[in-house]
């Protein structure tokens, strides 16, 4: 009689399919999953720890790193969070830039994940045909911002700057001539509102385009159907959001549900899946670009038309203008103050969350009147979705482990903090 | 939105009555506060109430009160549970204070929503609140054999050991770290009304 053995294998913490850091240990029957333990932590540098020693604002490039593939909706429910702890407003047009460039986000980070989960699973061109999108919305983020990734657009009171009026364009260098300049440059001779208008123009068409590749292929459906299927039932008691737990079924959005800035006003709709299995989360999340694409198109025109503020006048949350600051004493010194020991927030505590591309994002932010953060938590959704990997992966094939990881849409920086 | 979560928490009061420490509405949030031996039973009782059931978990954290201003109300440790409500669209924060300072012990809710595993491994961690009736409390963030706690107040910022290769043992050692600490910017605490001159 032949001896059955069950073997422990590592998974990680350096395969290309697992995202970054996961060090999964696997127990297998054959090559049946058992039980799967990961091991994170590998990326743990203690932000909510470090944000106790920095002031309010120092933290916010900190908030970039945590989830580095939509850094502008990390800043957003860490601005949040502080926003509603001091009570003010935000300037409508900030909440406008704000909604569109969480939106832009939404399509950056999904169009990583549908390139990275495609390779994970074996189709190499969704990948480079994403990073070709990908590369524009950098553009936007570098016009915005002047950083491609690590934006810290967002600041408490409102966004750094208004919408630039110009896109960064190509030069002519030994590499590109002339002709070829003028092709890249043609939708860049107008604003980033232009550029943007152009890039959802065409976006549409893209996803189209991933969607013939993907949709209907046969490769594709044979390792997304029924793959890690959740019930309703169990996607609420393991504490999913976002896209996971529209893929089972579940209708909940909280850019619908509970709308933060001007969500309640933009016109869009959540897809939900039926089976909650991998292919599902798919087609979520490829009609969920769609439907972001739908909000910026809205944010644009809106944005064209009303110009305005985009940060808080209140100079003890929000820096006062350059000019200002130059000329006057009173700004002066409000810029020093504020730049020097920082905001001091009213002591309480309160919980801010947004529909982060992956899930719900939540700071728990807790002040007792200092200039700094008394205790902060931030509550990453794909911490819970890995936390799910054993009930996931149990009694699938090897291989299915690696679509999992790939459907749970895993991002080290946001699960290790 | 607010007018629904005070309803809420005078059902709540109503219901627990004495079992509950306190139920507060500030800035559109519900807190309850317990005490450590009726936190289980609350969990248990929010999450199958009738109207308002909070099916979900979705934050479970430890909190260090030691240099806090609420922290002459007693317990040191606390563990803070953000509960949601899909079916009533409400949110709830539940707080559990731990009595025991040396040695934090709170029931686990980890029977009453799976999704606490990890995130009470991870207080178990960072703050050393031991969740009993867990299974398995095994560090999560921190290194293998890591010692102390490093989310508590008194755990300094850079740590107590540092790692670096060591080219004469010709592996990776563990030594007492070497950089000092220091605070750039100090932790000011204004009084009311600072900067208020009283005149613009």
């Amino acid at each position: 009689m032949a001896e059955i053995r069950n073997y422990t294998m590592n998974f990680g913490p350096q395969h290309p399919a697992a995202h970054g850091v996961l060090r999964l240990v696997l127990e297998l029957d054959g090559e049946v999953v058992q039980r799967a333990d990961p091991h994170i932590g590998l990326l743990h540098r203690a932000t909510e720890k470090l944000a106790e020693t920095r002031t309010w604002i120092q933290s916010v490039p900190y908030m970039d790193r945590l989830d580095y593939v939509s850094m502008m909706c990390n800043e957003h429910a860490y601005c949040m969070a502080i926003e509603k702890l001091l009570g003010i407003e935000v300037p409508e047009r900030a909440q406008y830039i704000r909604v569109m460039f969480d939106e832009v986000t939404r399509i950056l980070n999904h169009l990583l994940w549908l390139g990275a989960h495609a390779l994970d699973v074996g189709a190499m061109t969704v990948f480079l045909y994403a990073f070709r999108e990908r590369e524009d919305l950098m553009d936007a983020y570098e016009a915005v911002s002047g950083a491609r990734m690590h934006a810290a657009y967002y600041r408490p009171g409102g966004v750094y700057r208004d919408l630039p009026d110009s896109m960064p364009r190509y030069e002519v260098n030994k590499f590109k001539n002339a002709e070829a300049v003028k092709r890249l440059n043609e939708n860049r001779s107008g604003s980033l509102l232009d550029f943007l208008d152009d890039f959802t123009s065409r976006f549409p068409r893209y996803v189209d385009e991933y969607e013939t590749l993907l949709t209907d292929n046969r490769i594709w459906k044979q390792r997304l159907v029924d793959i890690g299927i959740v019930t309703p039932e169990r996607a609420m008691a393991l504490g999913f959001t976002g896209p996971m737990l529209r893929g089972s079924g579940i209708a909940w959005d909280l850019r619908k549900k509970q709308p933060y800035e001007v969500y309640d006003r933009m016109d869009f709709d959540i897809p939900v899946g039926v089976n909650g299995d991998s292919y599902d989360r798919y087609l979520v999340r490829v009609e969920e670009m769609r439907q972001s694409n739908r909000i910026v198109r809205q944010c644009i025109d809106w944005l064209r038309k009303n110009p305005g503020p985009v940060i808080s006048d209140n100079h003890k949350v929000a820096p006062p203008s350059r000019e200002a600051m130059k000329g006057n004493m009173e700004e002066l010194i409000h810029h020093f103050k504020l730049f020097t020991e920082g905001i001091h927030v009213p002591a309480g505590e309160c919980y801010a969350a947004v529909e982060h591309p992956k899930g719900e994002f939540g700071i728990y932010a807790m002040s007792d009147g200092a200039n700094k953060p008394y205790r902060l938590k931030i509550r990453a959704p794909g911490f819970a979705h890995l936390a799910a990997m054993d009930e996931m992966s149990r009694g699938h094939m090897i291989s299915d482990v690696v679509a999992i990881i790939g459907t749970m849409d895993i991002v080290f920086g946001e699960i290790d903090r | 939105m607010s007018t629904r979560i005070e309803t809420l928490r005078d059902a709540l009061l109503a219901q627990f009555g004495d079992r509950i420490r306190s139920a507060t509405v500030a800035l559109g949030e519900l807190t309850v506060e317990v005490s450590a031996e009726h936190y289980h039973d609350i969990a248990l009782a929010l999450r199958d109430h009738p109207q308002t059931p909070f099916e979900q978990l979705i934050d479970l954290c430890g909190l260090d009160f030691s240099s806090h201003a609420l922290r002459s109300e007693g317990a040191r440790y606390a563990v803070v549970a953000h509960l949601m409500s899909i079916a009533a669209n409400l949110r709830l924060r539940l707080r559990a204070l731990v009595t025991d300072d040396d040695f934090p012990v709170v029931a686990s809710v980890n029977d009453v929503w799976p999704a606490a595993n990890w995130f009470e491994r991870e207080a178990f961690d960072l703050y050393g609140i031991m969740f009993a009736g867990h299974g398995d409390l095994r560090r999560l963030l921190t290194d293998y054999g890591f010692v102390g706690h490093p989310f508590r107040k008194d755990f300094p910022v850079s740590g107590y050991v540092e790692m670096r290769y060591d080219p004469d043992t010709r592996r990776v050692i563990y030594q007492p770290v070497t950089i000092a600490p220091r605070e750039n910017t100090p932790r000011v605490v204004r009084e009311e009304n600072y900067g208020d001159v009283g005149h613009g």
